[in-house]
């Protein structure tokens, strides 16, 4: 895995090479990367000399596959459509030709392939949730790629892995039929068709007795193949990662690449799906901490019910406060605002307590503060409906994450009822979606209700593209776009900046924004 | 040192043998290297003539099985070969007196054959040097992680601390007596360990009538018999292991040891899966069963050919299960049918004293008559084939299999509760293993002094080349194992030819043994 940049400098410094893995490396400086196969288990790491352009752009076009692929479930998209939304999202970053296609390209395609899988790997080994993440999607990703692969393409890969099966040949059907059709659930006309591996890789078939068992040889039916080819490859994967998650402290670099690679798993920690700047008002008015409460009512039930508890108690804890704090960022609060609106909120605390505790925490959020990682980031991005729903639940009385999940279902529909939610049909349906844990279904449910008039405004008149109107993810795109469509008269519709994923570059920051 | 615990003359002077060789050290190097061979080619035979000793050694030495298996039925006359016990009275030998135990291990235990069927070879490698061994002392104290370097050693500290057994576990992959140099704790794991099986007859207390608990009679014996026959195919036939060794677990049971390379290389998942391929669920309280599949694996569809003919004899016959009203119940809470069930109930309290035999008989005259409601010829079919699973199939203890890094107690330890030596069992032969007629270790001693009595004339140094071992009724077990381990050494030193650096070396000590 470091083979991307140290290989080449072995020589360069005249290292004594005593090292068995890095002499393996160096060996394989001279070999051709040939890529016969569509599909690819990288299992050797590249060698060759890219440009370090390179090196971030086919990472940054992975990554953004990757992040596009984990959303899916999110936005509640069945395998099939999964499969459908994906496949133009591949061809347009990470289009792989097949042998059968005779491009040109198909060379250059699987070296990006390969050379970005393994800087992602790098990238991603540093800590076991980045691992375990990566190492899910890339299954993921290998999966789909799998199933569009042309059949015999992929019966060529298959064969070309080193899992040492063997079909069972006509003789042998012939003498164990039954037996292997009782043991691995043939019915009818399915496909008479199995292979033999050692028992040792299929365990789990083994322990459910859906294989045949002679002498130590497993009959496996080839309709667990794909699975267990899949199987292999997290394995391999995961096992990968530890490995260059050992490596990664010895990295022999030279602050070129660790910046990028940084960058790369940071994007990666806080997917901002759908977040961007521009999720902020500030083109059209101005927020002040005075008009926090005025805006409150554009607020998803997240926000709005933090910022009830702020009024209720005149406090809230910490959690509470990143989280609040960080939305009011998003929807273009200046530092000095923010600060003054907290001031003023928590009015029983005294100046100097204020001043000692917690002023510290909202510059920090605004990175006004702290390091120089945290400073050139701006402070932390505005958490995703996804950070919320997929972090930690609150201790209770904790008012902060997403009320949807973390409320038992009667009290959110009494604090529905309390923010003025009071339509019964709505309050079921919101029901039966929290029931279903379809959160963010049920959130997207009460804003199109209370919008239903502007939303079919816009609809009839086309006054937005389609995907200003797609599924909310972030409680920032909810307040936009409810303050948007309540001053729809007010709001020329090209101003609007709600612009689509990874569009836009701000700043010296190459924030992705996913 | 034994020396400084000896303290009757008798012992130091069994301490003077202790300290010079190992007793059960061949006498003649190049003799035992040829006999070994031999048996090696037919192995895991022993020889004829071994068997035949074995089977007279039968004939006169269960004089005190009768106290030690109290609620076992008597045994019939025409079901064994041994004599009726003969009744004398001996005072309830303590097996586990630190005297008896040391003289055992001195004279009797084959340390040398344990050692190699640990090792591998014939050479101490980490496969016995890095492998836990657990001590049970008389105290009660139990010492884990004990480890030698040669099975002289290992021989020494039985002696020394005679314990009332001890247990084997897995290779390390450092020395266990280290583990605590070790700067992080992870690097001490379990790398290897045989591949073991426990059956114990408690698990067959709710289909056994003729006894519970720990007793055991030779009709419940038949359950083990039952148990090793299924295992034993399963585990040649479909995981195609060849070194099996069944061991007598000293009172009422039987431990499996696969020594083949591929089962001791294997990890924890591997082990859960082959434990759990193994394991049938059996029905719960309700008689609700956790669903057998049909068609019927390949496996139990052996394993239910094998169980047939016992079904008929040992469970219906011997153990007649469902003969009283209460267990009869049993029985119709697995037949899920209720026509068919309220129609048995009524024959059955007509003539209440209708055996196990005629009432399994009486489920299909009333299926045929008509009685059937909601299940089909076929579903019956199955269901009774259920049935014969549940009151045949292996009861294993699995949590055992499933842990590279469970200990199991090793074979021919004595058991302190009954004095048995824990003698593995000769498959090809397993009809006629008879746990009750199992040499106790008081027998054992017993034997060598007869022995020496009766060979008086015999000049000393013919005398010599006879050792403990030899004079007693352990022989025919003790050879059966040298059998055994032979042809497990010939398999490894195969596997062993390619990679290995010290295999010039290896192999020539080899010939030594």
């Amino acid at each position: 895995m470091l083979a991307v940049t140290s290989a080449p400098r072995i020589d360069a410094k005249k290292r004594a090479v005593l090292d068995a893995r890095k002499r393996q490396f160096a060996k394989a400086t001279w070999e051709a990367e040939a890529y016969p196969h569509r599909l690819n288990f990288y299992l050797t790491p590249p060698t060759g000399d890219i440009a370090l352009e390179q090196f971030e752009e086919w990472a940054i076009a992975r990554l953004k596959v990757l992040a596009e692929l984990e959303a899916c479930p999110f936005r509640n998209r069945s395998p099939a459509e999964t499969e459908e939304y994906m496949k133009p999202v591949l061809e347009k970053y990470m289009r792989l030709s097949s042998n059968a296609s005779r491009s040109s390209e198909v060379d250059a395609e699987r070296k990006r392939d390969h050379y970005s899988h393994w800087t992602l790997r790098l990238a991603f080994s540093s800590t076991a949730d980045l691992r375990q993440r990566f190492a899910r999607l890339e299954a993921q990703l290998f999966r789909l790629r799998m199933q569009w692969d042309d059949a015999r393409e992929r019966r060529a890969f298959i064969d070309s892995l080193a899992m040492s099966w063997e079909t069972v040949s006509e003789e042998e059907k012939a003498q164990w039929r039954t037996e292997l059709k009782a043991a691995t659930r043939v019915w009818g006309d399915e496909e008479e068709s199995w292979f033999k591996v050692a028992w040792e890789n299929v365990p789990e078939l083994v322990e459910r007795r859906q294989c045949l068992l002679k002498r130590g040889v497993a009959y496996v039916h080839v309709r667990e193949q794909s699975s267990m080819v899949v199987n292999e490859f997290s394995r391999q994967l995961e096992s990968g990662l530890e490995l260059a998650a050992r490596f990664l402290p010895r990295m022999d670099e030279d602050n070129r690449l660790s910046p990028i690679l940084h960058h790369l798993s940071q994007s990666f920690v806080a997917p901002d799906a759908g977040y961007s700047e521009s999720s902020s008002i500030g083109d059209i008015t101005t927020p002040t901490a005075a008009s926090v409460d005025g805006l409150s009512q554009h607020f998803p039930l997240c926000m709005q019910n933090l910022h009830r508890e702020l009024r209720k108690n005149s406090h809230l804890k910490h959690y509470g406060r990143l989280q609040y704090t960080l939305f009011l960022k998003g929807i273009g609060l200046s530092l000095q605002e923010c600060i003054v609106f907290w001031r003023k909120s928590f009015k029983l605390i005294a100046d100097d307590k204020f001043k000692s505790e917690y002023l510290y925490n909202i510059r920090h959020s605004y990175g006004d503060v702290g390091g120089d990682a945290n400073r050139r980031g701006r402070g932390y991005t505005p958490y995703s409906c996804q950070k919320l729903l997929t972090e930690a639940p609150p201790s209770s009385g904790q008012p902060h994450g997403c009320p949807y999940r973390t409320y038992a279902p009667d009290n959110l529909i009494s604090l529905l009822q309390n923010v003025g939610v009071t339509d019964r049909q709505l309050l079921q349906g919101v029901r039966e979606d929290v029931g279903k844990q379809r959160f963010h279904i049920a959130c997207n449910r009460v804003f199109e209700h209370a919008h239903s008039g502007q939303i079919k405004k816009v609809k009839e008149e086309s006054l937005w593209p389609a995907s200003e109107l797609d599924t909310i993810l972030h409680p920032n795109t909810y307040f936009k776009r409810s303050f948007l469509l309540k001053n729809l008269g007010k709001v020329q519709a090209g101003d609007l900046g709600v612009d689509g994923p990874g569009t836009q570059r701000s700043g010296d920051v190459e924030r992705m924004e996913m | 040192m034994p020396h400084a615990v000896s303290s009757s003359p008798e012992q130091d002077a069994s301490a003077n043998v202790e300290d010079s060789y190992m007793t059960d050290a061949p006498a003649a190097p190049a003799e035992e290297a040829e006999k070994a061979s031999n048996t090696t080619d037919s192995q895991p035979l022993p020889t004829n003539g071994a068997t035949s000793t074995l089977e007279s050694m039968f004939d006169d030495d269960d004089d005190d099985d009768d106290d030690e298996f109290s609620s076992s039925a008597p045994t019939k006359p025409d079901e064994g070969s041994q004599d009726q016990p003969q009744a004398q009275p001996t005072s309830k030998p303590k097996y586990s007196s630190p005297d008896i135990l040391r003289q055992f291990y001195q004279r009797l235990f084959p340390f040398r054959w344990l050692f190699q069927w640990l090792n591998h070879s014939a050479t101490p490698q980490p496969d016995f040097q890095n492998r836990e061994f657990a001590f049970v002392l008389p105290g009660g104290a139990y010492i884990r992680y004990q480890s030698f370097m040669t099975a002289d050693l290992f021989r020494k500290q039985c002696i020394q601390m005679t314990p009332e057994r001890f247990e084997v576990g897995p290779q390390y992959s450092v020395n266990p007596r280290d583990r605590k140099q070790l700067r992080k704790a992870s690097a001490f794991k379990p790398i290897m360990k045989e591949l073991v099986f426990d059956i114990d007859m408690t698990d067959y207390d709710p289909i056994r009538t003729c006894c519970s608990g720990a007793a055991i009679c030779n009709k419940c014996w038949q359950f083990i018999i039952m148990a090793v026959k299924v295992v034993d195919a399963a585990l040649r036939e479909d995981f195609g292991f060849q070194h099996i060794l069944w061991v007598y677990s000293g009172r009422r049971g039987a431990h499996a040891w696969i020594s083949d390379k591929r089962a001791r290389e294997m990890d924890d998942t591997k082990r859960r899966a082959l434990a759990n391929y193994l394991v049938l669920t059996m029905g719960n309280e309700q008689g609700k069963r956790a669903g057998i599949k049909r068609p019927l694996h390949p496996h139990l569809d052996r394993s239910l050919k094998i169980l047939n003919p016992y079904f008929q004899d040992t469970v219906l016959a011997d153990q007649d299960p469902w003969h009283s009203p209460e267990r009869a119940e049993k029985l119709l809470q697995l037949l899920p049918d209720k026509g068919l069930t309220t129609a048995l109930q009524k024959k059955w309290d007509s003539t209440p004293d209708r055996s196990s035999n005629q009432k399994w008989a009486d489920i299909d005259t009333a299926a045929e008559a008509g009685n059937l409601t909601t299940l089909s010829a076929k579903q019956l079919v199955d269901a009774k084939q259920d049935i014969r699973l549940e009151y045949t199939y292996p009861r294993l203890d699995a949590e055992v299999s499933k842990k590279l890094n469970h200990l199991l107690k090793s074979p021919f330890v004595v058991h302190p509760g009954t004095g048995r030596v824990c003698v593995p069992i000769d498959t090809r032969t397993l009809e006629d293993f008879d746990p009750l007629t199992v040499p106790t270790v008081t027998d054992l001693l017993r034997e060598i002094d007869e022995w020496d009595q009766n060979h008086g004339s015999m000049s000393d140094e013919e005398r010599a080349k006879v050792q403990d071992w030899q004079k007693t009724s352990l022989k025919g077990y003790v050879e059966y194992f040298r059998g055994y381990v032979a042809g497990l050494l010939k398999e490894e030193s195969k596997g062993s030819k390619r990679g290995r650096e010290e295999e010039a070396q290896g192999g020539a000590e080899s010939m030594e043994f």
